[in-house]
Formats: structure tokens, sequence, C-alpha cells
């Protein structure tokens, strides 16, 4: 058992989780990931380390409450426990002195963003953040991704804050300025991130993306997360998660999203769930 | 009357119905009752020189478990069993008798050997059933001793160790115990409440295990030499999923068998939505590959409500890897084979998901590597089979997280531990490896026999380089 050590909502539908696994939080490095399982009948469920640290034995991980697990997980308070918790998993960001890095995430994706965006200030880097929601409620890690960038650039659909749009429209207009941009970095929706995608292809900017695909076991024995990155089939789980998205087959990782979508509907459907919910977790 | 004739007839294994079995998941092969079992045994020549005990990896003593259950002593049946095998009632389920210790005993020359794998199970079972006594823990040498992976290589390993009085601990990857005794065989085939009892013997022994733990990612190897242990036996398994490398492999639809077992077994969807992990099968499956892997999987399909499951093997059934017995239940429940043929590509709609898979028919030509005549590609004889469903199960290659993490261990060009065949000794001094992860994926008792190899060396091992810790 794993237990929670701080427990916080960051936006309506956005919840952060502290954990205590000291050997995890040893080993992590920014860009990995960690597998939780809440209870014994749960799902594994992969989820990208936002935060860790090593003095505190403590992992964090921060998730949009949008299916079942997602919304049980969310359940848990200070003093809860989750059954399963396993990691570090997938390779970590190669942290150096690049030059000017743009970090740009969409909604959830900010939280699996920030850990890298932290570990490349410190290592002497330019940072210059994009970060976007929907709306303004539903920003998240404002104040932190602003502490430790050197400029921050917020947009949201409806305009209730920042510049009214999509995160492309900023980043489009930072390519297209003066100030030489050597990496950028996308996570996000998986549309999102082929936006980014395209917006970079043309300015030949090396960029990078974070992907989270169905997982299963999370070390390369199950083959569920695989993706196809410049033609070759990688897994996401141990190949990545971090890959070059001018080579990653977006559309087809989009349709493999949806592998499960009929089954979850009759498991949103499912009247008993909060009660299995509670039997497992005792 | 002669001699020959009061010998009984080999006893048949009772099993489910095959009509009914289709339609859960509860075991297939019902174990044989005290008077089949006696009857089985007197069969048994209890010859001077048993030559069954040359084709049983882990060395169990034949003829003597077989007296004790001819003369009604199960007890001590079991207890013979598990001075040798910690893992009894796993054994007589999914071992290959037929090409080990059956395969060689005397009465196969007359075509009806002794069914030890079905004794081996009876035993362990009434053991369960009856209650025993608990293992006697050895005196303790103080040595710690860390094995990767609770699977039935490690499991043999860990409970071999433990007997000889080292304080041993286990870490699993997974949330739960077994590997693939847990992920990969069925729960028709192998009940996880008996991997559970098995797991609970070798604990008693004074084992510890600790799950949730990637060698390689949450700790290496010389995190754990660090940490105090002496010695370490990677008992990893292969885990890493071999695909055909055709087109439309990633459409919607297409598992590995590793994914769809994993999913189905260890993550128990098929009990969904109850257990939340989803598992999606359509009308159609196709299933490739000619192993037990094949066959668990297009069973497992079948119980999980495909109407319709093909097995696709591209060389002919006599070169098929499976066990006879384990095609036969297939047949039974009605999955269709295809012999001599070879997926393709596999097409999709315009969604993304398998409609169907292109093949190829073969015919089988010279002698290859494996002295198996090699299939080779009859020219113009493609043709479509219809499948909503497929799930590739054409074997396993290496998994590399823990050798990748490990300096100055020799891997081979496929990326398997070298490993000694008799001791499991690798390139670094106290690293000893074994089972699949070593051979490439071969069988469970293959993988005990190496665990068992192992864990003598590792004793020889420690006495040689560190004197007992008290």
């Amino acid at each position: 058992m794993y237990r929670v050590v701080r427990a916080e909502w960051l936006s309506e539908t956005v919840r952060l989780l502290e954990v205590e696994a000291p050997r995890i939080a040893r080993a992590a490095q920014p860009g990995q990931f960690l597998i939780v399982r809440l209870g014994e009948r749960s799902e594994r469920l992969p989820l990208t380390i936002a935060d860790f640290d090593r003095d505190r034995g403590t992992v964090t991980i921060i998730f949009l409450t949008a299916g079942h697990s997602t919304q049980d997980l969310a359940l848990l308070d200070v003093g809860g426990q989750i059954r399963d918790v396993v990691g570090p998993l997938g390779n970590h960001l190669e942290i150096g002195r690049i030059g000017a890095v743009v970090c740009v995430g969409g909604g959830v994706g900010v939280p699996a963003l920030y850990p890298k965006a932290k570990a490349l200030r410190a290592a002497g880097n330019r940072v210059i953040s994009i970060i976007g929601a929907r709306s303004a409620d539903l920003l998240v890690l404002e104040e932190e991704m602003r502490a430790l960038s050197h400029e921050t650039y917020i947009t949201t659909d409806d305009g209730s804050k920042g510049v009214k749009g999509l995160v492309t429209v900023e980043l489009e207009r930072l390519l297209r300025g003066s100030d030489p941009i050597d990496l950028v970095i996308g996570v996000g929706p998986v549309p999102m991130m082929k936006a980014i995608a395209d917006t970079t292809r043309p300015y030949g900017v090396k960029t990078l993306v974070s992907l989270n695909p169905i997982m299963v076991d999370g070390t390369g024995m199950c083959g569920s997360c695989r993706v196809t990155v410049g033609g070759e089939v990688k897994f996401a789980c141990v190949d990545g998660p971090i890959f070059d998205a001018h080579e990653v087959d977006f559309d087809e990782l989009m349709a493999r999203q949806r592998r499960f979508e009929p089954l979850e509907r009759d498991l949103a459907g499912q009247g008993a769930h909060a009660c299995h919910l509670e039997e497992s977790l005792r | 009357m002669t001699k020959a004739a009061k010998r009984p007839p080999r006893q048949p294994m009772p099993e489910q119905d095959a009509r009914e079995r289709v339609g859960n998941f509860d075991e297939v092969a019902l174990g044989l009752d005290e008077e089949a079992a006696v009857r089985e045994a007197s069969r048994c020549l209890q010859c001077k020189k048993p030559t069954c005990m040359a084709g049983c990896p882990v060395e169990i003593d034949i003829p003597a478990f077989i007296l004790a259950i001819k003369e009604r002593d199960f007890a001590r049946a079991a207890a013979i069993l598990k001075d040798k095998n910690n893992l009894p009632a796993v054994c007589g389920r999914v071992c290959p008798q037929e090409t080990q210790c059956e395969q060689v005993c005397v009465l196969a020359k007359k075509g009806e050997p002794v069914a030890i794998g079905r004794l081996e199970r009876f035993a362990a079972d009434w053991e369960a059933a009856h209650g025993s006594a608990t293992a006697q823990p050895a005196p303790s040498t103080g040595q710690r001793v860390a094995v990767i992976g609770s699977g039935p290589g490690g499991l043999t390993a860990a409970g071999d160790l433990a007997k000889m009085g080292h304080r041993v601990t286990v870490f699993e990857a997974f949330h739960d115990t077994g590997g693939v005794l847990r992920y990969g065989i069925p729960e028709f085939r192998l009940p996880k409440a008996i991997v559970d009892r098995e797991v609970e013997y070798v604990k008693s022994l004074g084992v510890e295990i600790e799950l949730n733990t990637v060698i390689g990612k949450t700790l290496t190897i010389d995190d754990l030499f660090a940490s105090g242990f002496r010695a370490v036996f990677i008992a990893s398994g292969a885990g890493a999923p071999v695909f055909l490398g055709i087109p439309g492999e990633n459409l919607n639809g297409v598992y590995s068998a590793n994914e769809f077992l994993t999913r189905a077994n260890l993550m128990k969807a098929y009990r969904f939505p109850e257990y939340e992990t989803p598992i999606w099968v359509g009308k159609r499956a196709a299933v490739v590959g000619g192993g037990n892997v094949a066959m668990d999987s297009a069973r497992t399909a079948l119980r999980l409500g495909a109407g319709q499951v093909t097995v696709v093997y591209r060389r002919s059934e006599r070169e098929m890897p499976a066990r006879a017995e384990e095609i036969e239940h297939a047949r039974e429940e009605g999955v269709a084979f295809q012999f001599l043929t070879n997926p393709t590509r596999v097409l999709g709609d315009e969604r993304g998901w398998v409609r169907a898979m292109e093949c190829l028919r073969m015919e089988l030509g010279e002698p290859d590597d494996s002295g198996r005549r090699r299939p080779v590609p009859v020219a113009g004889s493609e043709f479509t089979l219809d499948a909503d469903t497929v799930i590739i199960a054409v074997g396993n290659a290496a998994n590399p997280l823990v050798s990748s993490s490990t300096p100055d261990l020799e891997t081979n060009r496929w990326g398997n531990i070298v490993a000694d065949p008799e001791t499991g000794a690798t390139s670094r001094p106290g690293v000893f490896a074994g089972g699949d992860i070593v051979t490439g994926a071969a069988t469970v008792i293959e993988a005990m026999g190496a665990g068992k190899r192992a864990a003598r060396a590792i004793d020889q091992y420690l006495r040689q380089h560190h004197a007992p810790q008290t």
C-alpha cells in the first residue's frame, strides 16, 4: 500500500496526489512515468511523474478526472491508500545546455510538462512556456510554470484568459519571431501534440512530445502501447514515452486511443461501480 | 490370467464437457479421484533403474511418490514431491509430461505410460485439501540472495535457496506473483488459486516477495549488491512480444498474445466490468501461431464470446509445438485450424479496425535449423480470412530491462543473457540467470529445472566466497 500525504484540487477536474514511494522517488528522473492500481479490481493506470522529492520519499501525480479510473483515484484524500504504485518507468528526458526551449502544455499535459521544464531551467536553459486550456478555470500549475519560465504565455479556447485560441497560435508567433528557438517540447492531448508537430515542422525546429498510449504492464512486455515512429514500431513504455514529434504517426495513435471505447461506456454506466471501489479500499 | 491383463488401463482424466466449458473459465481437467489415482499408481512397474526420473528436470523421485499413492499414503506422496518440486500442483497441470517423464516410462513402449502428471496433480491437490505439515526452515546462513522474477524459475530457485538456509527476497515487477503462471496461463488450465497456494508454500519456507519492483528501473542489480545481497538470480522470463512485421499490425483489434492474455488473466478482464480492465473481442478471431500460447489465446477468445476462432499456423499440424492435449481441447471446443497458412497483411476499415487478414498458402520444404521442414510460400495462393480480432502468438523475445541496466552482463545476439547451462553463472560474479531470459521462450518445467540448478550453484558460490553470517 502506498499512502497519500498531500491531496489538492488544482481545478474543478484536476487532482494532485503526493504519494509515499521512496524507491520510486530515489530513482525518478524528469520525463518518466509510473503506473498506479488503486484497488484489487482497478486497471493499471499510467501517469507521468509530475514531481518527486527524494528527501521526503514522495512522488506527485496530477491527473484530469476523465474516466472511471481517474475519478476513483481522485476520491482519495490525505491518508488514503493506493494498492499498487510501480516505477519509475520509461526513459527520462535528456537534460543539457540546449539554449532556448519552448515548453508547450495543453490542459492536463501541463503537469507532465512541469518536471521537464523545471529540469531544463535548472540546467541553465532559457525556458519559454506556453500553457493552454479550454477556459481560465481549467488552467493548472500556472504559477509554478511562471516561476520557472523566463517568459510565459497563456491561451484559452474561449479567451477567458490570455490569448484566445490554441497554444499553436502563440507557438507560431514565437517561431516567426527573431529570437532563435533550439527545442520545442509539447505535452497534451494527442490532437494538440499533432498540431504542435505540424506547426514547428516548416521551421525545422527539433520538437519532442511525450506520449501516453493505452498500456498494461509498462515494461515492454505486452505491446499495447505501440506507436509508429519514423516508420518503425516502438513501445512507448520502454522506447519512449518521449519521441521526435516529426516522426510520430499521430493519426494511428488517435485511432488506437479508441481501442476500448465501447467497453468504457459499459463501465461508466455501471451502477454498482462505487460499491466495488469501497470494497477494494477496505 | 496373464500378468499383462492384470494391469489396469491408463486412467483417463475427467474433464468438463466441451460445450459447457466454452461458457466458463473454470478448470477443464477435473483431476483423478482417489480410486482412479490408486489404480493408476498400481500400473507403475517400480523399475529398479527408473528411466522416468531422467526425464524430470526437477529430479523428482517418481517411483517413490507413485508407490506412496499406491499405498494410499498421500501425505507421503506429496512430501516426496515437495522435496524436489516447490510447485507440484502447477507441474501436475502444465508440464508436457508426454515429452518428459512419461515419454521415457518403460510402459510408454507399449503406448500407455503411467500418467505421472495426473498422479502428481492428485497428490498435490490432496495435500492442499487435507492440509499438511509445514516446511522445516533450515538453519540460517544469514546470506541474502535476490531473485528477479516470481515466475516458475524464480519461485523454484527461491524455495530451494530458502531450504538451504539462505535469506531470499524475490523482486516482482507486477502487482501479483507467479509470472507467466499468473499472466500467461489461463484460469481454465491453471486456476489462480493454485498459483496462490504454491506461492504461499514458497513464502512459508521464509522467502520474502516484493511486488511492484522493476529491476532495471526501480532498483538495479548494482543497487541490490550495494544493499547487502550476496548473489542474484535473474529469472525475468522472456517478456517481449514478437510481432509478424506485416502491414496493419497496429490496427485496432490486433493484440499480442501477451497483451490479450495479460488482460484476461492477470487483470481478470474476463470478469469485466466487475474488474475494470477492458478486453475487446469481436465475432471472428484469428490467432496466429501454433504453440501453447496460441491455444490458450484461441480458447480464451472463444470464452470471451468470439463466435468463430481460427488458428492460423504456417506449418502443418505435425510441427505444432503445442501439446497434443491442448490442440485436442481447442478442437473439442470448436477452434478451427488453418495449417500451412501465413498472414501477409492485416486489412482494416476506414476507422482503423481490423476487418480481415490476407494470407498465403505454404508448403513444406527442406528441414531448417530446428529440424522441422521449412514452410515455403505457394506462389499466387493469396486469400482473405475474415477477422475482426487478431491475436499474434508467434513467440517472445528477451526483455532488455535487466540486461541493459547491468554493466558487464553478457548477452547473445538475440538479447538473451549468456549463462552456463549447468550452473546459471553469467559473466558477472555472483549473478546467475535461468529460464526464458537465457533460453528464449520454453516451458515452465525447464525454467524450474534451471532454477533448481542455479540454486545449487549459488549455494556453492556463497560457501566459497562468503563466510556464513551468524
